[in-house]
């Protein structure tokens, strides 16, 4: 101890400390700052650079992840589309199947229609004629009649005959 | 920041290999060579550091007590910058530095004044000379002599605040320090975020430092306020304790006042940046009997002492004894004057200098650690409550 205390120099420690304070304070400010700023500088740099490479790739398989949905919805709406037509397609021919069965029946009924009002007709007029008829012969019946009674008869009977056939 | 593993390698080894040489290549030859009558010269030739003086003021000359002198002599902080030194013809080759003193105002002269410890400096009518300690006392005249013993004169100490070699070696690794990192610095705007040059060696280092001492210690909240005595401590005391190893007799973090000054000021970062928590636990220790409270406050209170006291041994003494041990390995080469001695203390000094190297290191993160430790438990947040309720 005595030794340490001996070998002590006060002109030795106070250049020392001069020194050594001076070179802390320029070195500061001239080397250790600038150095360190560009260090962390650039080890900010290389995180982000990576980030960025993570990010870009994220992207790319978002993108890629994009694409293949789109070309499945399109593949689902063409699909759809497809499926669609064919619907209305088939809509359509059965549409107009059931129209067409329709208006031939329509058809139908109308000649059904018009052949019973004909028949109607043609039946009222045979009536008419056949009452006509039965008048003239009632007419001739009783012209006769007033000529000759025996030919009457035989008239009335014939005619009766005739009605009967009729 | 990459760099091939290989050639990173390559140029450690090759680090490794050119220190061997020119810290002990001369010795080696002169043991091989053996011209006996002039080892203990080629000795301090090889090393040396002002070893003639000690003659001159009748110090023992025999081998053993030069080595013992020449390795105080390397351990202490100089007034001279002394590259080696010619025993035999008493010259010393290098460059003085100069001495600021203060005493009744500054005096300012150049250390050649004191001719090596040999000669009083005279300044302004003031008369001083070097003691054995490297210090420098004030004696009465142009022929005054230091009294008392040799190592501890009991002479008037003037204040002294030259610039020593260890001061000299400082401002160079500080100038070193703003090259290289402002220089990295700037390389980051010029290449585009990315480190460039000579710098970008240690921006793995500086890297290491904020996420594997700053950020687990401290916690990513409040690291950033001391990244920047962390990051200065650990290049510091790295460099100069790496300027130790070169053959130029440098022996900075090896010195008790620049540990000191270091520890210093992690106390002080520590104290004065603590939060609440942290007095708390000194003071009042939470979740303990009130009698433990106060057992316990004098011994945390001691703790905040201790801690930065133990950082300021902790490098000195590591330092400082690897450079002891050093020399004294190599001094062995000396001693033994044989082939085999020699190439066997050699080949110890190499690897032990290698060890250096690592501890060099070692003690640069241990500093740094420690302190980013005690930085962390000053930033403690309160947690202890859920713990002990």
């Amino acid at each position: 101890m005595e030794k340490l205390v001996n070998d002590f120099s006060f002109g030795l420690f106070f250049w020392q400390m001069l020194i050594f304070i001076g070179l802390i304070f320029l070195l500061k400010k001239f080397a250790w700052k600038p150095i360190l700023d560009s260090v962390n500088e650039r080890e900010e740099g290389i995180r982000n650079a990576l980030l960025s490479a993570e990010n870009a790739r994220k992207e790319m398989a978002n993108l890629q992840a994009d694409n293949e949905r789109i070309l499945q919805e399109a593949r689902m709406e063409r699909d759809a589309m497809l499926k669609e037509a064919r619907e209305l397609k088939e809509k359509m021919i059965s549409e107009a199947k059931s129209e067409a069965q329709a208006a031939a029946q329509k058809e139908t009924e109308k000649a059904k229609a018009a052949i019973a009002s004909e028949k109607n007709a043609a039946m009222a007029e045979l009536k008419t004629q056949v009452s006509s008829l039965s008048l003239e012969i009632a007419e001739k019946l009783l012209k006769d009649e007033l000529s000759n009674k025996e030919a009457q008869v035989k008239l009335v009977e014939k005619m009766l005959g005739d009605t009967k056939l009729n | 920041m990459v760099f091939s593993n290989k050639t990173f390698k390559f140029i450690i080894a090759a680090f490794l290999v050119c220190l061997s040489f020119t810290g002990f290549a001369n010795p080696t030859q002169d043991t091989i060579q053996t011209p006996t009558q002039t080892t203990a010269a080629t000795a301090h030739d090889a090393h040396g550091e002002e070893a003639a003086s000690h003659e001159t003021h009748g110090e023992p000359t025999d081998l053993k007590s030069k080595i013992e002198a020449y390795k105080m002599h390397h351990v202490l902080d100089a007034h001279d910058f002394t590259l080696f030194s010619d025993e035999a013809e008493g010259k010393h080759y290098g460059f003085p530095l100069p001495i600021i003193l203060w005493d009744n105002g500054l005096q300012i002269f150049s250390s050649s004044k004191f001719n090596h410890g040999e000669s009083v400096a005279e300044s302004n009518g003031n008369y001083y000379r070097i003691g054995h300690d490297e210090k420098i006392y004030k004696v009465d005249g142009p022929t005054g002599e230091l009294t008392g013993d040799h190592h501890h004169p009991t002479n008037v100490k003037p204040l002294d605040l030259s610039i020593t070699k260890s001061v000299l070696v400082m401002f160079v690794v500080a100038f070193i320090m703003v090259w290289v990192f402002t220089g990295l610095a700037k390389s980051y705007a010029k290449n585009g975020g990315i480190s460039a040059g000579f710098g970008r060696l240690f921006e793995p280092i500086v890297l290491y430092i904020r996420d594997e001492i700053a950020i687990p210690n401290i916690g990513e909240k409040h690291y950033k306020k001391y990244m920047s005595y962390l990051l200065t401590v650990f290049f510091f005391v790295w460099f100069l304790n790496i300027f130790g190893l070169t053959p130029l007799g440098i022996n900075v973090t090896g010195n008790i006042a620049v540990t000191a000054g270091l520890a210093i000021i992690t106390a002080l970062i520590t104290n004065f940046t603590a939060n609440k928590t942290y007095w708390g636990h000194i003071f009042w220790m939470p979740g303990v009997p009130t009698p433990m409270k106060i057992i316990l406050a004098p011994i945390e209170l001691l703790g905040v002492i201790i801690k930065p006291f133990s950082l300021m041994i902790r490098l000195y003494a590591n330092i400082f004894a690897g450079h002891v041990v050093l020399m004294s390995l190599i001094a062995l080469i000396f001693l033994f004057k044989s082939w085999i001695g020699g190439s066997l203390s050699f080949l110890l000094s190499f690897a032990l200098s290698t060890i250096e190297i690592l501890v060099a290191l070692l003690q640069a993160y241990i500093f740094t650690m420690l302190s980013a430790l005690y930085f962390g438990s000053a930033n403690e947040e309160h947690h202890h409550d859920e713990a002990h309720h």
